[in-house]
């Protein structure tokens, strides 16, 4: 912590800015020493990254000759000539834009709940909805429960209840694939922001409702909007910013349940169409562009969401 | 507070039904790896079991053996990357955190507005590049590849830094520095005994992020494969697999649901400082 003593506010007046801040620098040595491992490797493996995959993404690239610079054509090609790429944006912003949304309500609506529940009973229904997004590939049981062949539990029961006559191939049908997808999302989606959202509750200091009783708060719905959100902005925007970056960076769940490419298509997202130009066709440049849109396009949303849970109750 | 009865209805049916939502797939994934294989063939599937056995935990092992990679291996493969990669970033991070946190110096502002942006990307949009990276260091093919990466992740850091900044208070730091104490023996003795739930709560992110770790690029030996991945093999062999399977994702469940049990009430106390001030 730097504090002024006497000597140091009478030199400082005798310094520019810059010797002021090298003499910080200097006196602070120790922070610097122990903030360099994390921030080197950060810097090697984020930072970096993602800096080069712009330089990158105006290059012709296929790892073995040095990469040629072709300016604009990638993303020329990208937005012009790629009838896939457009179909997977197309895709992960509608996915994106259901998944992001729902799953953070979600978490809020749920967590406000259970939050007058007694702790023990609190923290079993905590567990219950968070578990899914914590075991693993525990998602790959609804292929199981929508398996395409009788022995699926919802075929089983449509089939003996006499609903359908043949099981239905619900992973192969281009019709269900992206609605069932969307749900096993939303079933893994309950995860930090929703723990976050339960501690912000809880630190809410009641006083503050009482102070709202008097001030003619009727119900539970005034009280939500006017006392209990504008004073979880914290953990609000926090949550917004886990939901939004996982609804985009969404890929894993399709190849697994629905397969790669998915039928017809309908569940191909950027990320995949990433990993075929990265992994299958060594087409560096060329991914690099699409990586390059792809974190534009998540920045870009939780910047401007940001901003929007910044103004709430303003 | 007015609150209707009908309101409290209406909640208490919601949350039970979403919780049935939630609940029973996990509930069928315990079910269906714990019957015997002719319970696994009836028809209507039935959502409990008769006879429950513990045959497919035993096949799990024992047909594994007989390929060329044991199952074993995929957990000893996962158990390793996971406790590497803890560790790094735990002590990294921790470390960084306290500076960031505690330590008024230039800089430190912009290095956590480059880590708070970080959280708004996924691993995805760097991987090229990483690819790129590990290759000139010769790490790909090698566990490195995962468990040096995972030494910088960012979420648990962020979560210990903003910790850090409402529960360790300046005043206990100071009188530990003017009694002549370097910074690391402050950071070591004085604040990290004071965030236990923070450092709790990166172990079990880190811990959980890496032991869920799938099939990455950056590794294809079959024999330094993870659980995660065993699993969508085993998956993909069908219903007569359907048992072994169910039995291999219940093992890999157990520990991360085991370790938030434990650890619960820690990481929604590191949680009440999660938010976000900017």
């Amino acid at each position: 912590m730097s504090k002024n003593t006497d000597k140091q506010v009478k030199t400082r007046k005798e310094m520019t800015n810059a010797e002021w801040t090298w003499f910080l620098v200097k006196r602070n040595k120790t922070a610097y020493f122990m903030i360099a491992p994390f921030m080197i490797l950060f810097f090697i493996f984020t930072i970096i990254p993602v800096a080069l995959s712009l330089v990158l993404s105006f290059t012709s690239f296929n790892m073995l000759e040095w990469p040629k610079f072709i300016f604009m054509d990638n993303y020329i090609t990208l937005f012009l000539d790629d009838d896939l790429f457009v179909t997977a944006l197309k895709n992960t912003f509608i996915f994106a834009a259901i998944t992001g949304p729902a799953s953070y309500i979600i978490s809020y609506v749920v967590a406000w709940f259970i939050n007058e529940l007694p702790p023990k009973v609190r923290a079993i229904v905590t567990l219950i909805f968070y578990a899914p997004s914590i075991a693993g590939n525990v998602y790959l049981i609804w292929g199981t429960l929508f398996s395409g062949d009788a022995y699926g539990w919802v075929n089983g029961i449509l089939l003996d209840m006499g609903v359908i006559d043949t099981p239905i191939l619900w992973f192969q049908n281009a019709d269900y694939v992206m609605p069932l997808i969307i749900m096993v999302a939303l079933w893994t989606s309950l995860g930090t922001s929703f723990l976050s959202f339960i501690a912000g509750l809880q630190g809410i200091n009641k006083s503050l409702y009482e102070a709202g009783a008097i001030d003619g708060v009727k119900n539970r719905w005034q009280e939500l909007w006017y006392i209990t959100l504008p004073s979880m902005k914290p953990q609000l925007m926090f949550g917004a910013i886990l939901s939004i970056t996982g609804s985009f960076g969404f890929g894993g769940i399709v190849t697994a349940l629905a397969g790669n490419p998915s039928v017809d298509y309908v569940a191909y997202t950027l990320t995949h169409h990433l990993e075929e130009y990265q992994g299958n066709r060594w087409e560096v440049g060329y991914a690099s562009a699409i990586s390059f849109i792809l974190f534009l396009i998540m920045i870009g949303c939780n910047v401007l969401i940001s901003k929007l849970i910044s103004k709430l109750g303003e | 507070m007015n609150r209707s009865v009908g309101g409290d209805m209406g909640i208490t049916v919601m949350l039970t039904i979403f919780g049935l939502f939630m609940f029973l797939p996990m509930y069928y994934t315990v079910i269906q790896a714990l019957k015997p294989l002719n319970e696994l063939f009836y028809f209507p599937p039935r959502f409990y079991v008769i006879h429950p056995t513990f045959d497919n935990f035993k096949d799990l092992f024992n047909l594994m053996s007989d390929s060329w990679v044991p199952f074993s291996r995929y957990i000893f493969n996962t158990v390793l990357i996971s406790v590497g990669g803890t560790f790094g970033n735990l002590v990294l991070a921790s470390i960084c955190a306290y500076a960031l946190a505690k330590i008024d110096f230039p800089g430190a502002k912009q290095c956590f507005w480059l880590i708070q942006k970080s959280l708004m990307f996924t691993a995805t949009v760097t991987g090229i590049v990483n690819f790129i990276t590990l290759s000139l260091l010769g790490w790909i093919d090698t566990y490195l590849a995962i468990i040096v990466p995972a030494w910088c992740s960012t979420l648990g850091l962020y979560l210990m830094k903003q910790f850090m900044e409402s529960n360790v208070t300046t005043e206990v730091l100071e009188s530990s520095r003017l009694d002549g104490a370097s910074e690391l023996r402050t950071f070591w003795s004085i604040a990290m005994p004071m965030v236990k739930p923070g450092w709790l709560t990166l172990i079990v992110y880190s811990f959980q992020g890496l032991w869920n770790s799938g099939a990455s690029s950056f590794i294809y030996s079959e024999q330094l494969k993870t659980l995660n991945y065993a699993i969508s093999q085993i998956t993909a062999g069908g219903i007569a697999r359907s048992g072994a399977s169910a039995a291999a994702t219940v093992v890999m469940m157990l520990v991360p649901i085991l370790v938030f049990v434990i650890s619960q009430s820690n990481i929604i106390e590191t949680m009440g400082s999660s938010g976000m001030k900017d």
